[in-house]
């Protein structure tokens, strides 16, 4: 199964850095995701794209984590050579992770 | 329970003007806050500025006011905005002018200064986040340095009776707390009401991202009536937890989805939201929908203020050059790789001074990288060749090279279009309190 069958994203952009969140649809899905989504798997799945670290953070209150990519946006949203200075596409591209059957 | 009805009218610059109007008609609102100041702007701004002392401030200013000024005034809704950019009291006075030819008067607008930090910044030993590199030391590639300041400022504003607020660089939840502080009469140091209220202004910021725009992905998230998109109310208590809803029968929805993704839209550690007038802690929020389109927010918390003011400063980067053409049909994929390896041939026999060079196939690798070895190859691709230069005449250079691809390239290319552009670029530093001085200047119509 793929994230995007039980989960939405956004993105959001500061300079640099570019943060991903990972809401589950169902709570119940939330425990599987944060099993699955780690920040290394988000790193490796932007590899080519993040040059810099990737933190997560848990927000169990919403079912969702937050991904902080550091390096994310061709140096910086106000000079960056990239069509989409802001990474706003990439909240749909972590969706496509594999992340197995449902436990 | 006293509860508060705030409407955000525009979630950046350019942004529709439309649903701002039908905010002040029928949105049963007592504020209209507009938040158009993206980061670059503001440098931009003094840009303009500098040539042209009566400018400096929104574009769209007279025409955003121009469509609510009088459904405000009849409505009795005050309005908030950051459209004063480098220039607050220059937008002061043409809202002056404006309401005066309206027959709008009196109307009574506070200007906020005091954001502009060039000198201080400067004068002092203070050091750019980003690089570690000496503010002062960047010499005359800087523009403009400007603090986020915090709400105080406006709510005095608002005690001195304006109408209308308009501000240059402020934290964009600071806008919609403003008029949270002012009516509940919260405490500067009320940790846990500001961080709530914080929070509220957050998922109100960015207007019609939380009512259903950069949401809508058909058959998974379907979103109804995207054209005319209504954007949100926030109906706060004195205890700061809000009920977010829109203008009935405006399109797009507001749901528990809505709002958790812009809940952590732009956010870093959820635990600590810095802004200039607390640490909102959004790490414990819930949502849950109580009506169709009304979610109620509770449970965001804070933590007190931080010592120092987060400046963002402006300086210019460079230039950038691009060109595009489209390759279609049969091998459209090779022909735009043969055009790109052309293109990075001619930028190094013509000698064009490129320090950073980006080549893309619009289509196939420009957004996510190289698709996989199983990617069907595309019917459609278009090139893209980008490169930062420290002169407009090597940047021009880059798009010409593309341009020539017409009568010098591969078969069937088409539709090439080129620019150049100057960057003013943004880094950010901080700076002590002491050194921001906010003022207000009324005028009145």
């Amino acid at each position: 199964m793929k994230l995007i069958d039980i989960a939405h994203s956004r993105t959001g952009d500061k300079g640099d850095i570019s943060n991903i969140s990972v809401i589950a649809y169902d709570p119940a899905d939330y425990p599987w995701i944060a099993r699955e989504v780690t920040a290394e798997r988000v790193k490796a799945h932007f590899a080519g794209i993040v040059t810099g670290e990737v933190q997560r953070y848990e927000i169990p209150s919403l079912s969702a984590l937050n991904f902080v990519m550091q390096g994310a946006l061709g140096g910086g949203v106000t000079r960056s050579l990239a069509q989409d200075a802001h990474g706003k596409c990439l909240s749909s591209a972590i969706l496509e992770l594999n992340i197995g059957d449902r436990p | 329970m006293k509860t508060i009805r705030i409407g955000s009218g525009a979630g950046y610059s350019g942004d529709r003007i439309e649903p701002a109007v039908e905010l002040a008609e029928k949105g049963d609102i007592a504020y209209l806050v507009f938040e158009c100041l993206a980061e670059r702007t503001i440098a931009i701004a003094q840009q303009a500025k500098l040539a042209d002392p009566a400018t400096g401030f929104d574009p769209l200013l007279i025409d955003r006011m121009k469509a609510v000024l009088g459904p405000c005034r009849r409505n009795g809704i005050r309005i908030i905005t950051n459209m004063g950019a480098a220039n607050p009291l220059a937008a002061a006075t043409r809202v002056r002018d404006l309401a005066a030819e309206m027959g709008l008067g009196p109307l009574k607008i506070a200007a906020i200064s005091g954001d502009d930090v060039l000198a201080p910044l400067t004068s002092g030993p203070y050091r750019i986040t980003e690089t570690g590199e000496t503010v002062s030391d960047m010499g005359d590639r800087l523009v403009s340095a400007n603090a986020y300041l915090g709400a105080a400022p406006l709510v005095e504003a608002l005690r001195g009776g304006a109408d209308v607020v308009i501000t240059g660089r402020v934290a964009d939840p600071a806008l919609f707390l403003a008029p949270m502080i002012y009516e509940f009469g919260w405490s500067m140091d009320d940790w846990t009401r500001l961080g709530k209220g914080t929070v509220v202004g957050h998922l109100l910021e960015c207007a019609g991202q939380v009512t259903g725009g950069y949401f809508a992905h058909p058959g998974r998230k379907d979103v109804r009536d995207l054209a005319r998109l209504g954007f949100p109310i926030a109906e706060v208590s004195d205890d700061g937890d809000a009920v977010i809803t829109k203008v009935a029968g405006s399109g797009g929805a507001v749901t528990e989805r809505t709002c958790k993704e812009q809940l952590l839209y732009e956010i870093h550690d959820p635990a600590r939201y810095l802004t200039p007038d607390v640490v909102a802690d959004l790490s414990r929020v819930s949502v849950r929908q109580i009506a169709p389109d009304r979610v109620a927010v509770s449970g965001a918390g804070g933590h007190p203020r931080p010592d120092t003011l987060k400046v963002s400063v402006g300086y210019i980067d460079g230039f950038i050059g691009e060109g595009q053409m489209s390759y279609a049909g049969p091998d459209a994929l090779a022909r735009a790789r043969l055009a790109l390896a052309i293109v990075a041939d001619r930028l190094r026999i013509t000698g064009v001074a490129a320090g950073e060079l980006r080549f893309d196939l619009i289509g196939w690798n420009s957004i996510l990288g190289e698709p996989g070895d199983d990617a069907a190859p595309p019917p459609e691709v278009r090139i893209r060749v980008a490169g930062r230069t420290t002169s407009m005449a090597e940047a021009v250079r880059i798009g010409n090279e593309v341009e020539t691809l017409y009568t010098n390239g591969p078969a069937s290319g088409g539709g090439a279009t080129k620019s150049a552009r100057r960057v003013v670029a943004m880094l950010s530093a901080l700076l002590p309190r002491s050194e921001v001085t906010p003022s207000i200047v009324y005028v009145e119509a």
